[in-house]
């Protein structure tokens, strides 16, 4: 059944944004059941896709399968392909904890490490052997939390525990902790859901500069959300993706009447 | 279009276009009576219809600050978010209709005392109801929803620039002919120029009533036949090869 409306612009390149990871018929089986019918989209480099959709539309399924994260879950079967720089991301080749560095996620709650803020940004550095001395880890954990924002805030007490942060802290610190290992892709489930509009607002800031280096893929349940730091959105309803294609677009002139319904407040 | 979760806002989108339709009823109205006032030298009608221009003004500001709380409260998208910018626009365009109706009414009584004979303003009479059949059908066009009917208006609207730039030569030849009738034949001719626009103001609503339904901007443009910025002192207009 093909119900995706996709602009081949969209499809190839949009303003010479090379593709980053592309989906080819992915499915995906929970035992029995299926939450996602052979879904074909793309993420670009140096763009934000927001993935929409009502409760158990897949999204945050095809999300998982970016990462590989649906691997711990034991009765999931991912099929079809998908590809981070043409490589098989599920090829059994592929390392999954440098996969997981190189595409990196930052979740709903915020959920940083009972450690140190110091702490939250070396570990990874420092298991992947990233950093060369002490210095170097420094200077890592330094530039993550500048980049993430947090830096001004947190510069005088980073040996304090990350857990005692604000909850909007806390999650630019995961956004930090995400950085810290060069990751290419991030991806975001709901990063601001458990956060106020002010927190929101810095974290949707922070997705647009980080933009400028890495492909962002962020599923979130506000519409404006998706409007305001997206630059293509996919809606996935029932586990089909039933339209990709230019945020200003889908936003206001979609061509699927379920996606008009659904971000019109119609059903969801 | 099946109706929203939030009741609420079916009820003012509903409200918001219902507001529409009545403003647009009122300025047709308006058209309809600065004319007949005009035709049948009524200065008190014409007085009407400079009281009752406040009432379009009012509207325009209330539809104006509506769609800016339905925005601010709920955060249209798509069609909901073109209807409302369509209100917008359409109360804007029917305003300036308004203000068009009131600025003949104005002539109306400006021009009571002048000499005048029935046969100079059969032409403004003639294209005022072309004017006015526009404005009638986009006003139905916008509330059927009807993209064709609003495409039909958008082609007609060269009917009333032809016919505004022939009544402009049959007033200047009135003008030649006799020098008493300048003063009057110059009101006529801002009224009639107040009809070429009033049918524009149609077309806009006419383009705005496309956007509502395709989600597209009309992009083409459309052929000039008011010529009446080429007419030279002998009465003819020349192409405008400028543009």
């Amino acid at each position: 059944m093909d119900m995706q409306v996709n602009d081949a612009v969209g499809q190839t390149a949009t303003a010479g944004h090379a593709i980053k990871m592309r989906g080819e018929k992915v499915s995906v089986h929970y035992g029995e059941k299926q939450a996602l019918f052979d879904v074909d989209h793309i993420v670009h480099d140096r763009e934000v896709t927001a993935l929409i959709g009502p409760s158990g539309c897949g999204k945050s399924t095809y999300i998982r399968c970016l990462n590989r994260m649906n691997d711990t879950i034991p009765i999931c079967r991912v099929s079809g392909r998908i590809t981070l720089d043409e490589t098989d991301v599920y090829d059994p080749s592929v390392d999954v904890v440098e996969l997981r560095a190189r595409v990196g996620m930052v979740f709903q709650k915020p959920n940083p490490f009972p450690k140190s803020i110091f702490e939250n940004v070396a570990y990874g550095p420092r298991i992947h052997g990233i950093a060369a001395g002490k210095s170097e880890l420094d200077e890592i954990v330094t530039t993550s939390l500048q980049k993430a924002g947090l830096w001004d805030e947190v510069k005088d007490r980073l040996d304090e525990p990350g857990t005692g942060l604000s909850g909007g802290q806390q999650q630019r610190l995961c956004i930090a902790r995400a950085i810290a290992v060069s990751p290419e892709v991030i991806l975001m489930d709901e990063p601001c859901s458990a956060l106020d509009p002010i927190a929101t607002a810095k974290v949707e800031e922070l997705i647009d500069e980080l933009r400028e280096n890495y492909a962002i893929v962020i599923v979130t349940h506000s519409m404006q959300q998706a409007a305001r730091v997206s630059q293509r959105t996919a809606f996935f309803h029932l586990g089909h993706l039933v339209e990709e294609g230019r945020t200003d677009h889908i936003f206001t002139n979609p061509h699927d009447q379920r996606t008009q319904d659904y971000i019109t407040g119609r059903f969801g | 279009m099946s109706d929203h979760i939030v009741r609420a806002y079916d009820e003012d989108l509903r409200d918001l276009a219902h507001r529409i339709a009545e403003m647009g009823g009122l300025a047709e109205h308006l058209v309809g009576e600065a004319v007949s006032a005009l035709v049948a030298r009524d200065t008190d009608r014409a007085h009407a219809v400079i009281a009752e221009d406040e009432r379009i003004d009012d509207m325009h500001a209330e539809i104006e600050e509506k769609s800016t709380l339905l925005i601010a409260k709920r955060q249209p998208m798509a069609l909901d978010l073109r209807e409302i910018i369509a209100a917008i626009r359409i109360s804007h365009d029917l305003e300036r209709i308004g203000d068009l109706a009131k600025n003949v009414a104005k002539r109306t009584i400006a021009i009571d005392d002048e000499f005048r004979q029935k046969r100079l303003i059969f032409g403004v009479e003639h294209m005022a109801q072309l004017a006015m059949e526009q404005l009638k059908a986009v006003l139905d066009s916008y509330a059927s929803h009807d993209d064709h009917a609003a495409g039909v208006v958008r082609a007609r609207d060269e009917e009333v620039d032809a016919m505004y730039t022939s009544l402009f030569r049959e007033l200047l030849t009135y003008m030649m002919e006799d020098p008493r009738n300048i003063t009057l034949c110059t009101h006529l001719l801002f009224c009639a120029k107040n009809l070429e626009r009033i049918g524009d103001h149609a077309t806009n609503i006419a383009e705005t009533v496309h956007y509502i339904i395709t989600g597209e901007r009309i992009t083409e443009s459309r052929t000039k036949k008011d010529l009446t910025s080429a007419v030279t002192a002998d009465g003819i207009a020349q192409p405008d090869l400028s543009d």
